[in-house]
């Protein structure tokens, strides 16, 4: 009988490896690929460098004063104006000029820090929650934080309670107003996703048949509809005294629509739980409500991380619509803003500022989501 | 071992359907406190579907059972006192993959019986040093073999303190190397004097330590008898049969 030696492990062969074996598969691995990289290549040539021209090397930077969240950096003692802009490129000086309203909308210039306190919170809630992540009662610090954080944002935006001035929320605007509408529509829709989501998997033949009718009628409705609604309808069916504010209406429809729209994902989530994980939490002794919040959801929800965020990402962009109800968020400021006698023919600045803000603000979101699936990974851990 | 003879299970003229499908037929069973009983048969015989019914993950339409004088019943609060003394380890061990093995092992007592996390913890690290994976205990399942994961729930089902344990095909999903270090834990919990049902095909095991073996096919039980007359002097064909497609190898 043949005995075997043991074999060496060896490094696979040179040529299996390196930046010539990827240049061959992935960009010139056939005739058709070879073309295609070629004709992109050609696109990206005739356009990158007119719009860095555009950008960088034709621009002017350097007028005015620039007002960044309440700190100022002069630039120049020379006013910034249309004419000392050339117009071969950006104008720069423009943003500068209007980042107040690309920011805070018509909020009153005199109470900035507010907002901008605001603004430093969250900042630092990013920099809290990973800090405590192991700290005994860290349960409690966030269920605090959960409390403390909405509360203190309105006290301090909306003013009022006889400790600031009220600013009324028409005077809100610019990304302060898309960050409310975001992150109101998506912290207020996204559990009342997850009980429509359990809801129409219930046993439960009524709480199935409301949860299934609700998701389907907000999914087959567009939200620029369901903001008219909220924003011109309803009041119709309101007595004349019960009139409410014109954003709350628009958080509610925004926070309606977007449930539907995560009770779905969260369903997708669930659908892919294995029957024997709901058994075993059945055969353990758990009650329905133990079973869902302890097993099944802490499951679900991380298989729905992605398209979670997805949705959120678009509800983040769909807000930019809440213009037609006369709200004015980021993208609205735009428009406004470009009407400025002394500063026509310069919206073109405003969106590409706006697109570079908006990209900024969702990427980051989405290597959050990445950063969250693989910390919540326990899967395939190895 | 049968020493009590007390009933601590009574399963009288059980009828289950699935749609149309008559899954189980007339089915009269009473086990003692301690007994050791194994239930085989070929697949799709109802053995599964019979020891899901004793804890409830399966309803069924006609009959009764009772698990220590507590009659089964839709009653959420009775399915969960059941649900606290009868325990189960399942084929595809269902670990809970989000949660460390000790978490597995403390979720019941912490949630269902009170325990504090303490008690429940060190409970847990006795338990799982008896089923010999007391090192892996911060790891989470799919960090650990299948032999390894359904030891772990086996551990986990004991956590409660059962006075019943059922499981279901425990080393079925299992590579050949494997069955062997769950089948000795079985053994062992066998010795100790708890109420076991398995289902299972390891012939060996059913021989070793069953009080009674029942034999099961088309959803009924065909023949019930202590593993010496069980496998020597099969009186049904239909065992007859069975015996020689599985012994024969």
């Amino acid at each position: 009988m043949p005995v075997f030696d043991q074999q060496e492990t060896r490094k696979p062969p040179i040529s299996q490896i390196g930046a010539i074996l990827w240049l061959k598969t992935n960009l010139f691995s056939s005739w058709i690929n070879s073309i295609l990289t070629f004709a992109s290549l050609y696109l990206l040539y005739i356009m990158i460098p007119p719009l860095l021209n555009w950008m960088i090397f034709d621009a002017s930077f350097s007028f005015g004063t620039i007002n960044f969240f309440g700190f100022e950096i002069k630039f120049s003692e020379e006013m910034a104006t249309n004419d000392n802009c050339g117009r071969v490129g950006a104008c720069w000086p423009y943003i500068y000029e209007k980042l107040y309203m690309y920011t805070y909308g018509f909020y009153p210039r005199t109470e900035t820090w507010r907002p901008n306190t605001v603004f430093a919170l969250t900042g630092l809630l990013f920099v809290i929650v990973p800090l405590v992540k192991n700290y005994k009662y860290k349960n409690r610090v966030t269920l605090s934080l959960i409390i403390l954080y909405p509360l203190i944002s309105y006290i301090l935006i909306a003013g009022g309670f006889g400790l600031l001035t009220p600013v009324d929320t028409d005077q809100w605007g610019g990304l302060l107003l898309t960050l409310i509408i975001a992150s109101v529509g998506i912290i207020v829709s996204f559990p009342i996703g997850v009980l429509l989501a359990l809801g129409r998997q219930s046993n439960l033949k009524v709480i199935k048949l409301f949860s299934t009718l609700f998701i389907e009628f907000i999914r087959a409705v567009p939200l620029i509809t369901i903001l008219f609604m909220a924003s011109f309808v309803l009041p119709l069916f309101l007595e004349s005294g019960n009139y409410f504010d014109k954003l709350l209406r628009a958080l509610i429809g925004i926070a309606l629509f977007q449930a539907a729209y995560f009770a779905e994902v969260v369903r997708g989530g669930l659908q892919a739980i294995p029957r024997g994980q709901y058994e075993a939490a059945d055969a353990i002794g758990l009650s329905y409500f133990q079973k869902n919040v302890l097993i099944i959801l802490p499951q679900a929800l991380k298989i729905s991380i992605p398209n979670i965020v997805g949705s959120s990402i678009s509800l983040f962009k769909d807000t930019t619509l809440v213009l037609i109800i006369g709200l004015f968020d980021m993208l609205a400021m735009v428009n406004l803003t470009s009407n400025d006698p002394y500063w026509l023919g310069r919206e073109t600045e405003g969106f590409v500022f706006v697109t570079m803000v908006m990209w900024a603000i969702l990427y980051t979101m989405s290597r959050y989501s990445r950063k969250l699936e693989l910390r919540f990974n326990t899967e395939n851990k190895n | 071992m049968s020493d009590k003879n007390t009933n601590i299970i009574e399963i009288s003229e059980l009828n289950k359907w699935y749609g149309d499908f008559h899954a189980l037929k007339n089915i009269n069973l009473d086990i003692k406190e301690g007994e050791i009983i194994v239930v085989c048969g070929p697949s799709g015989s109802g053995k599964s579907t019979l020891i899901r019914c004793v804890n409830f993950l399966e309803k069924f339409q006609e009959g009764s059972i009772l698990v220590s004088g507590t009659e089964l019943t839709d009653d959420a609060q009775k399915i969960r006192k059941i649900r606290s003394e009868v325990s189960m380890v399942f084929q595809h061990f269902n670990l809970f993959p989000h949660l460390t093995i000790v978490d597995n092992l403390t979720l019941a007592p912490i949630w269902v019986h009170n325990e504090t996390k303490q008690e429940a913890r060190e409970k847990a690290l006795k338990l799982l040093d008896r089923v010999g994976i007391k090192d892996q205990a911060e790891k989470y399942p799919n960090q650990l073999s299948g032999g390894q994961q359904q030891r772990v729930a086996i551990a986990r089902s004991l956590c409660t303190n059962p006075k019943i344990m059922l499981f279901d095909e425990p080393t079925s999903a299992l590579d050949p190397e494997m069955i062997s270090e769950v089948l000795d834990v079985m053994i062992e919990l066998a010795r100790e004097g708890i109420t076991m049902i398995c289902v299972t095909h390891e012939m060996g095991f059913a021989r070793k330590v069953a009080n009674r073996i029942i034999f099961m096919d088309d959803g009924q039980i065909v023949e019930e008898n202590d593993p010496e007359n069980f496998f020597n002097n099969a009186e049904s064909d239909r065992l007859q049969l069975f015996l020689n497609q599985i012994l024969t190898h």
